[in-house]
This record gives structure tokens, sequence and C-alpha cells, in this order.
């Protein structure tokens, strides 16, 4: 355009009439106006665009975030205070600083990793391909996944299901986890998972201890009617008793009584204890009968019911729990997002100049000193524009937050992204508040953004 | 209000429901033809089967007057669609809020039309005082309660009653001791969904209403007395009696905390039990129907909430109102759809279709389509005045109705700690104050 500008004669400039030469008479100035017009006209686009999209909502919620919830009352920086006095929202800024912190350091040591080691593996492509596959699913999708797998029982959550299965391989379970004594009948819990009677069972008596709580389920098909042991008399030197189950199906059963349909406990420990010791160990039959023979007449003992008969089954780690929600949640996160970060390194490993490492090679330096040394100093800028766009989005996250925590443990893992949807329309309803928060997050993004344009700046000089 | 359950599923339905959420039109063929060549459009929250059976009750009001309807499925926040609409200037004309909050709050905004003489006179006649209560706002008559849920039924598994070798009981005490007799018996008593925050509400409400009676009930909902008011402890403490005891509770409150509501009712009625009873409102039956392919009648009962210390036992409801808007179009015709709403003629057509109650005492319980929904119906017409509305739905939604937040969250806090009552009163008070203040 500026073309046409430059052909206009210069001598015109020297003889013009003084009348001509107010500013718009001024053909060279005349010219410069022109081409900053055109500039305008070809810029209103953009820039109306960018008003209305950018600009004006900024503006609008700085001035918004300086009223109450109804937004007819000026209440000054009232929502900034209450904002940083409210325990969510410091939890929230909390969890957003763990996020900024670890997230993008992670995501970019692997990418990092990842794309220096698929350049030396045979099948690269696939396998780059593979990582970078969780980046075509969203975000909502992606966290409905991982909901089930972090789940906490071990038959949906497979993490769990490994777990369990793991700790199950090396430790096996009780035979009754959920049994427990029927109070009050003379079997006492200790505090410690274990039962015990009180101390002074004299040799030549029999003794019924009854459990309740047993899941039909539990109780194995050999288990017999325990009437018949219970009534059998003991000899004057040992003691004799059964474990059953103090419950008749249907009802009608009489507490602390054996009744003729209640069935005995195979397979449980009992142990005998005398003056706190245990002195001898028996394990049921099948009408849930035990027998301790050579005791020393006269003296006193106490049955015990040990706490491995009822440990309870491992039930795997709490991944949706208050503790380990947020690092749950960056694992998912991280799932997503190493495919960008290594695509990226990638691309920036490929331009680097082979001579450089060529050179280094022919020095003799080793493998590790050529990653240490010439790789990551000169991927440097990629490095950078990976970690700062990561941690831009990492302070925006909040689809996979609100949809992994489970409603009890949303507070334990709210980020200040969803803590600013909640406060104003998940309930909270105060958009003065909400619009507080989302300055706060401007502020905290702005830098992150000015460190990026820098230097793309840099990088087109 | 339920959260997006742990499923695709949850996602392709409501895929499905946006698809299908558009007008649909029906011509009348019989009857008076009054109204003909006039359309009354109603928008409401439901979808799928529901919307399916509402569409025949507004096809009955087609053949008798010869308008035509046309119903627009809002999904859950009828409110925003309503008041884009209102804006949008393409308003409905009747809109069937689903509650007493969302009424008021249309009320207070002007976008209510009073409703006619005649659909008072209806309603006035058919229903008890308590419904056009909650369908007035400053002493003038806005909505027709159509459909009406019951959230006050204890839902069980006759078989693992029967090994227990109890029955349904009467009272909170005997609820408590038939827990103990299912515990010994090897199986949790009940099952708790307190990953969701609303079933703990509805518990502390049933208590509530039939421990402190309705007098309170009413005066905690519109926050006249304070959450700190010895009534609430009271309330809080004898719910803390089942929540504290593990064997009473499947797997503790710990556990209970990571179960949502389809899990707990899964608990009780699916193909592993875990506990032998789930409390929850009407709408327990249909889910064991739909999911877990049992008979309601015979897989699954009901009994009512029993009474607590002495008090009547509670019916906890809820229900959704027709109202008509200012700015729809056919004012005449949409008075004349909320008169039919009123009518027992109108309720019969969908309780026929089943998955229905109607708080009309005139409708012949012979409408309902099954047993368990004929009784859980005459236990809601029976209760006359004082059936009370779910109060969490009453409260500000920032108190009442947030996930993670207000009630829900320190009724959850509570189930994973009971130990305190007071303090838990305390705090809840503290959360109520904030909320009602704003609101």
């Amino acid at each position: 355009m500026a073309v046409t500008a430059r052909h206009a004669p210069p001598a015109k400039a020297g003889g013009a009439p003084p009348s001509r030469s107010t500013p718009s008479g001024n053909p060279r100035r005349r010219a410069a106006r022109r081409r900053r017009l055109i500039a305008l006209v070809f810029l209103f686009p953009a820039l109306l665009l960018l008003g209305a999209l950018v600009a004006y909502p900024i503006v609008f919620s700085v001035g918004r975030s300086l009223f109450d919830a109804s937004g007819d009352r000026f209440v000054g920086v009232d929502n900034y205070s209450e904002m940083f006095s409210d325990p969510a929202t410091l939890t929230a800024i909390r969890n957003t600083a763990i996020w900024v912190v670890v997230a993008p350091m992670l995501l970019t040591g692997l990418g990092l990793v990842l794309a220096v080691l698929t350049e030396k593996v045979r099948w690269a492509t696939a396998f780059k391909l593979l990582i970078f596959m969780p980046m075509a699913i969203s975000f909502l999708a992606a966290g409905i996944i991982f909901r089930v797998v972090y789940e906490q029982d071990p038959e949906r959550g497979v993490l769990n299901a490994v777990a369990v299965g793991v700790h199950d391989a090396f430790k096996e379970g009780s035979a009754y986890p959920d049994a427990r004594a029927r109070l009050g009948q003379g079997l006492d819990p200790r505090g410690d998972g274990s039962y015990r009677t009180g101390p002074n069972l004299a040799p030549g008596r029999t003794v019924s201890l009854g459990l309740v709580g047993v899941p039909p389920k539990d109780i194995p098909a050999e288990a017999r009617p325990a009437a018949k042991a219970a009534s059998a008399s003991a000899a004057a030197h040992e003691l004799r008793g059964v474990v059953y189950v103090d419950f008749t199906p249907g009802g009608g059963g009489r507490p602390g009584r054996v009744d003729p349909k209640e069935k005995g406990l195979p397979g449980l420990t009992v142990e005998a204890v005398r003056e706190g010791k245990v002195t001898a160990r028996s394990t049921t039959a099948a009408d849930g009968s035990f027998r301790f023979s050579g005791l020393s007449p006269g003296s006193g003992y106490a049955l015990q019911l040990p706490r491995k008969n009822f440990a309870k089954p491992y039930t795997g780690i709490a991944w949706l729990g208050p503790a380990l929600v947020t690092p749950a949640i960056i694992a998912a996160y991280m799932w997503i997002w190493t495919g960008f970060a290594m695509v990226l390194i990638g691309a920036g490993l490929a331009a680097l100049p082979r001579e450089t490492l060529e050179a280094a090679r022919v020095d003799g330096a080793s493998e590790w000193q050529i990653f240490r040394r010439i790789t990551v100093p000169l991927l440097g800028p990629v490095l950078g524009v990976v970690f700062v766009t990561l941690v831009i989005n990492v302070m925006k996250v909040f689809d996979l937050v609100y949809i992994i925590a489970p409603g009890p443990v949303q507070q334990d893992a709210n980020v200040l992204a969803m803590q600013m949807w909640l406060v104003s329309f998940g309930g909270g309803n105060n958009q003065g508040l909400g619009s507080a928060i989302g300055v706060l997050l401007l502020l905290l993004v702005a830098p992150a953004m000015f460190l990026n344009i820098r230097r793309f700046r840099r990088s087109q000089s | 209000m339920r959260r997006i359950a742990a499923s695709g599923a949850a996602v392709l339905s409501l895929a499905l429901a946006a698809t299908a959420c558009g007008g649909d039109t029906k011509t009348a063929s019989s009857g008076s033809q009054e109204l003909k060549g006039q359309t009354v459009s109603v928008a409401g929250v439901w979808t799928g089967v529901e919307q399916k059976n509402f569409k025949k009750v507004l096809d009955a009001f087609s053949a008798k007057t010869g308008a035509r309807t046309t119903f627009v499925s809002t999904g859950d926040n009828v409110s925003t669609v309503v008041g884009s609409k209102i804006e949008g200037g393409n308003a409905p004309d009747v809109v069937m809020v689903p509650q007493v909050g969302v009424l008021q709050q249309f009320a207070r905004k002007g976008w209510l039309a009073k409703l006619s003489g005649k659909a008072f006179k209806a309603t006035a006649a058919n229903f008890a005082p308590v419904w056009w209560d909650y369908g007035s706002v400053d002493g003038d008559f806005y909505g027709v309660y159509f459909k009406a849920s019951h959230k006050s039924t204890v839902w069980y598994s006759p078989q693992a009653l029967d090994q227990a070798g109890v029955t349904p009981p009467k009272t909170y005490a005997d609820l408590l001791k038939a827990g103990h007799t299912v515990s010994d018996s090897g199986l949790a008593a009940f099952s708790v969904a307190g990953e969701a925050g609303w079933p703990l509400t509805d518990w502390f409400e049933n208590i509530y209403l039939s421990q402190a009676g309705p007098k309170n009930y009413d005066k905690l909902a519109g926050h006249r007395i304070k959450w700190t008011d010895p009534t609430v402890v009271k309330a809080l403490t004898t719910l803390g009696k089942l929540f504290r005891d593990k064997a009473l509770v499947a797997g503790g409150g710990a556990k209970a905390l990571q179960t949502d509501f389809p899990e707990s009712v899964e608990q009780v009625f699916g193909r592993q039990a875990k506990a032998a009873m789930v409390y929850e409102g009407d709408f327990v039956g249909a889910l064991v129907a739909d999911q877990f392919h049992k008979t309601v009648g015979q897989d699954a009962k009901f009994f009512p909430f029993p009474a607590v210390d002495g008090g009547k036992p509670p019916v906890v409801g809820g229900g959704d109102a027709a109202v008509v808007l200012k700015a729809g179009k056919n004012r005449k015709a949409a008075m004349k759809f909320v008169e039919y709403l009123a009518t027992p003629e109108a309720a019969a057509v969908w309780a026929e279709a089943g998955g229905y109650i109607s708080p009309n005492r005139k409708l012949d319980p012979a409408s309902y389509k099954d047993d368990t929904t004929r009784r859980t119906a005459e236990s809601l017409v029976k209760a006359g005045d004082s059936v009370r509305f779910d109060m969490s739905d009453q409260a500000p939604a920032a108190f009442g109705g947030t996930q993670g937040a207000g009630e829900w969250k320190l009724l959850q806090d509570f189930l994973r700690d009971p130990s305190d009552p007071a303090a838990t009163a305390r705090k809840l008070e503290d959360a109520a104050a904030k909320a009602y203040q704003k609101d």
C-alpha cells in the first residue's frame, strides 16, 4: 500500500505555498496517516474480537469483583479479603500451587526422557503414537476412565484390584473377617481385635463361644451343627468347647445358647491362656469343637480367640481419599499430557545440529555427558516453551478435578478454577466472589504469559 | 443432583436425552375442540420414560380440547433454561417446576401469572391444603402440584429380613433393634449413600420431622429457628446412634462415604447383597426394577419411615408443580391446561402408565399399575396436611444443594465422625446463616 505514497514527487514538498503546509496538507504526513488508517482498517476485526472477547471480560470481571453477590452493592475489596479468609479457597490456592510446582516439572522431564529414548528405539513412531493417543481423549472421558481406575472397591478399580492381588499373594486373609462375639455372653473384646473369656475356667468344663455377624457365604459347607459337641462332657484334665454361630437363620434362636440349628465354625484358632501366657493352641473341627488336654486340674484358664481369626481383608489403597486425591488426579493429567511434551521436545530434538553431537562423540563423550552437556542446553528454549505452556494449562485445570474427585473429598481436591466455578455458578451463586477468584487466577497466569510472549519475541528477532 | 456417575453410560444417556429434547406436536382428533388452533408449550425436567409418559397426559389434553401441545425438556437446570427462554422471547406457556424453591424464585421475579379461580377451586377440592400452600407465594396461588414424590420409604430385601427373622419395624427404636438382629445374621443392616450429600439430608429431615414435629420443621426450613436449636441437636444425636454403629452401616461411615446413591441400592438389591435395607424415596423402586431386574413388591419391598420418639411417622415429599408464565403467548389455553392437571382424570393417565404418584386425593387408587406404587401414593394422600417438602430443597442452594459445601458436606463429616452433634449443629448454623443472608 505504502508504495503509491512513495511515488509522490519530492519537488512538491519544497515549492508548496505556506497555506498548504498544514499537517493534513503535507503529503508525507498524509501518506503516513493513510498508512496508519489502512493498518487500522486491517487491524479492526482483530481488535474488535480481542476487545469483545478478552479485554471487555477482563475489565468487567475486575469491576464485578468489587460488587456483592447480587451485583447491586459496591463492597470494595471485601470479596478479596473474604477470598483469603475462606478455608475452601485457601485449600484451592494450596492445591493449585502443588499442581503448578509438580505437574509441569514432571511432564517436561518425562517428555524429555521419552523423546530422547524414542529416538533410539526401533518402533519409534508406533511408540510415540501410543503415548500421544490420550491427547485425543477429552478430559471428561479421561476423567470418567480414571474415576473407575481409582475406585476403592477392588472389584471395580483396577489399581486396587492389582494392589489387593499382590497383597493377598503374600498374606492370606482370615476365614471370618466379619465375625464378632455376641456381647454379654462371657466372651469379651480385648481392644486388639481378639476375644477372651474370664480367667477362671477350670479344666473339666465344656465352654460354648458364640459368634455373630458371620455372613452365610462365609460358613464353610462342611460346618456341622454344634449342639452335640457343646453338651459333651470333659475329663478332669481337659477343657472342651465349641465355637459356633449364635444365630439361627430365620430367627428364633436364643442368645448365648447353642440351639439345634446353629452350626459350629471350623478352622478357627483357639488358645488357652494361663496367667496371661498362651499355654496351648487348638483348631476347631467341623462342628466347631476344640479340646485342650493335659491341663493341670484345679487351676484357672482363659480361652482366647486370637485376632488373626478375624483380620479384615486388605481393601487396597484409598486413591481417592483426602490425602491421595490430588496426586492421583495429577497422575491422570500426566497420562493425557505426556504425549504433548514428548512430541514437542521430540521435534526440537530432531532439529538439533547433528555435527555438534557427532563432534562430541568423536571427542569421546559418553552418552550421558552428551545428554547432560549438549542435548539439554541446546533444547533449552523448547523445554522452556513446553514448561510455560504447561504451567498456564495446569492453572486452568478444572474438568479432571471435577469429575475424578468424589463428593466428600471435592474440597480436598479443589483448585482455583473449580472454586471459581463453584462459587459463581455451582451453588454458591456469588459471582462477585467468583470474579475476585477469576482476577486472582489472571494475575497468577500473567507472569507465565509474559514470559512466553517475551520468549516468542526474542525468537522472532 | 446426582453426580456424574462413574460410568460412561451417564454421558451417553445425557447425549441421547439432548437429542430427544426437541418439541413434538400432536393434533387432536376428538373431544370438545374448544381450543382448536391454539398451542400450549410445556417445559419440564423430565426426560426418557417420564417424558414419554407425560406426553400421554398432553395427548389426553389435546384429545379433550383440540389444542396442540408441545413439550420441551429443560434438563436439570430449569431456572437457567426458562430464564433464557423468557429473555429470548420464546417462553413456554407452562413450566413444570421441580422444587418449591424454584417456584418461589420464579414468583418473586414476577415471571408467574396468578392461576385462575377455577384452578384454585379444583386444587382446594382435590388436594390437601398443604399442597396449595406449597403452590402459593405471599398469599397468591401460582402452582398446581401434578406429580409428587414420597421420600419416607425404607426399602428392604424381604429375603434378608426373613433370614434374620425380623419384621418391618414401626418405631425408630425398633428399627435399630431390627438392624442389630440383621447384623447378627451376618449382613449389614443399612447401606447409606454418603458419597452423595442429599440422601443424608433426607435421613435427617425424616428424623427431624417425626421427632420435632411439623411446626418446628417449617420453622427450620425457613431458618426461623437456628440450627443450634436443641431439637436439631437431638435429631442429630438420634441419627448419630445409627451412623455411629459399625454393625448397622455397611462398612462403617468411611465406606458409606464412598458409596454413591445407585451403589447404595445395589448393595441391597444387587447380585451380592451387602446390606438388608436402604433408605430413600419412592424412586428406589424404579431403580431396582430398571437396573437390577428385580420385581418390586416381591424382591424389593418398603416400609414407611418409622416414627421417632413417639412422634407421628414422617412423610417427607416433594413434587413438580405446573405454573403459567406471564411471558407465554397462550395464557388462556395454558390456564385450561393447568386446570386440567388439577383433575383426577389427568392424574389417572400417568398413573396407568406407571412410575408416578399423585397428591390428588380424588384419584382412584385402582388407577395405579402396581401395588407398591399404590401403597406409596396412599401413604402420601393419607398423610394429608402433615406432608412436608424436602427441607434442603427449600433452602438456598449454597446451603442445601451444593456438592461439597453446606449441609451436604457437614452431614458427610458427621457421618465420618458422629461423636459431636452439638458441634455439627453449630457448623450447620454458620453455613446456613451465611447462605440465607446472601439469598
